[in-house]
């Protein structure tokens, strides 16, 4: 068979895609273009995104050690963290009083946030998590600015980790968990 | 439609004309826009398109002009005032000047030229002065290589497209386009069937005269923002707008009166005096099928690059299109 020109079928795929939304059921079928869209129509119908989709970042700030190491490796800078240390009681009786931690302030700007994500690969104490939830837009631009509490409002809709492949268990000490 | 004429003075036969113009031109483009641009579109990309404003979003394009109407018309600061806010006007009245010509039945025309097609094809150079106009009186870098890649470009293709329309006007014998439409009756088929080669060039030379992707080379907003149209805003780029798709509108209807047969159905006698009235609405559907054929090669290729588009048409177009020449002139002499 010769082989068919690129520029017919170009034209092809276009037309089949055209007929395949029309006429989602077959050419018998109805046309219905809103079953054989791919897109669905936002406010009327919401969309579920995928469990690991990048929403919005939270915060489980038990975890958090104010170290700074989201601050300083966002790319925008949109991360902004206040600590003091604190003494905490000695993990033995008649020990040295223990030093911590204790977390003032963590806001990040979602503004200037381009969700990249390195705050939470970078977290080593596994303190921000990725939620799938997308709707946070704001009349004005400054309560884009989420603090501490909203971020870890935003806790609840993180998914938990999915289950490991069988056979992969033995090789893990321990299944993290943002409940944890 | 000449009787009803006939009765009216002088000032309402002016303004009715100016109506129908109107509506001959904005009807046609509204439903192309809606139809394809809108929707074949959206569909071809696995989407519904706008669904809110009306049902279907039918009224879309309400919507559109209320909106670029509450713009503010903004002029370049250092811009030559006059010719920037003269080139969007240029541009219309070059595709309402085509529309004059364009006859929708035996008596449903504007007027009635004998040098009809070559009319046409003069009065839709006249865009390239707008568009040069655009580009210039901008003062912006963006806009002025847009107008004279759009110079350049169409330039280029108004040679194929002239020469194109020449077979037909051989086989025709006529330059009058009721003339062309009424030897196709006689020729007992249509211009397509013989002009093949001539309508291929054709359908290319128009997607190019009219800016459309994959010749969108002038507006190419990868490199150039919007071409000559960057500094435009609010009505002024609504008209360029409008422009664009009209013109669209009106070369689908030339290529349908050319190629298709104009008003005229097989087996009916064309000169009878009710094809003045469904005359136009069969010529309507003839250039929604050509309009189809420009939105589908629209919405499929890719951008040719400058130096591509400037070699398809001088090394290729216009040989084949001199080609078809010699060929129809043979054949119209031999038999």
């Amino acid at each position: 068979m010769p082989k068919v020109p690129g520029m017919l079928v170009g034209l092809g795929v276009t037309a089949k895609t055209f007929f395949k939304t029309v006429f989602p059921d077959g050419p018998t079928g109805p046309p219905a273009p809103s079953k054989g869209s791919h897109t669905v129509q936002y406010p009327h119908v919401k969309e579920a995104p995928p469990d690991r989709a990048r929403g919005v970042i939270a915060l489980h700030h038990d975890n958090c050690t104010s170290c700074m190491l989201c601050a300083r490796e966002c790319p925008d800078w949109c991360i902004y963290i206040e600590g003091h240390k604190e003494l905490a009681p000695p993990r033995r009786a008649g020990g040295k009083p223990r030093q911590k931690n204790k977390l003032d302030r963590f806001d990040i700007d979602f503004a200037l946030c381009m969700f990249c994500g390195i705050c939470v690969e970078v977290c080593p104490f596994d303190a921000l998590f990725w939620s799938p939830e997308f709707e946070f837009s704001e009349l004005k631009i400054a309560d884009l600015l989420h603090d501490k509490s909203r971020l870890a409002d935003w806790m609840e809709t993180v998914p938990d980790y999915p289950a490991y492949e069988s056979g992969s268990e033995v090789k893990v000490k321990k299944l993290p968990s943002p409940s944890s | 439609m000449t009787p009803i004429i006939a009765e009216l003075a002088y000032w309402q036969e002016t303004v009715l004309r100016g109506l129908v113009g109107l509506v001959a031109v904005l009807l046609p483009t509204g439903a192309l826009v809606y139809m394809f641009l809108f929707k074949m579109m959206s569909f071809m990309q696995s989407r519904l398109g706008p669904m809110e404003a009306g049902p279907y979003g039918q009224l879309q394009l309400l919507a559109e002009f209320g909106k670029f109407l509450q713009k503010e018309d903004i002029f370049p600061s250092k811009a030559d005032r006059f010719v920037f806010a003269a080139a969007p006007f240029v541009v219309l009245v070059s595709t309402f000047l085509l529309v004059l010509v364009l006859p929708g039945g035996p008596d449903a025309h504007f007027v009635d030229l004998n040098t009809g097609i070559y009319f046409a094809m003069a009065v839709s150079s006249v865009s390239v002065i707008g568009i040069m106009m655009a580009g210039w009186g901008s003062n912006s870098k963006y806009s002025l290589l847009g107008g004279i890649r759009a110079a350049g470009q169409l330039i280029a293709y108004e040679l194929p497209l002239v020469l194109s329309v020449v077979g037909v006007v051989i086989m025709a014998g006529t330059l009058n386009l009721k003339g062309i439409v009424l030897a196709q009756s006689d020729f007992g088929i249509w211009f397509i069937i013989p002009q093949f080669l001539g309508f291929l060039i054709f359908l290319v030379s128009i997607q190019a005269e009219l800016t459309q992707p994959p010749f969108d080379m002038p507006v190419a907003e990868s490199e150039l923002v919007t071409g000559y149209m960057t500094e435009y805003s609010g009505i002024r780029f609504l008209l360029f707008f409008i422009g664009e798709f009209a013109t669209a509108a009106v070369f689908s209807a030339i290529g349908a009166t050319l190629f298709l047969g104009g008003w005229t159905i097989p087996f009916v006698d064309g000169s009878s005096e009710i094809m003045n009235w469904i005359g136009p609405l069969v010529l309507a559907v003839k250039m929604v099928l050509i309009a189809f054929l420009i939105f589908w090669f629209r919405m499929t290729y890719p951008r040719f690059r400058e130096d591509q588009l400037q070699r398809l048409a001088w090394k290729f177009l216009i040989p084949l299109s001199l080609l078809n020449i010699v060929i129809t002139a043979i054949f119209k002499v031999v038999f």
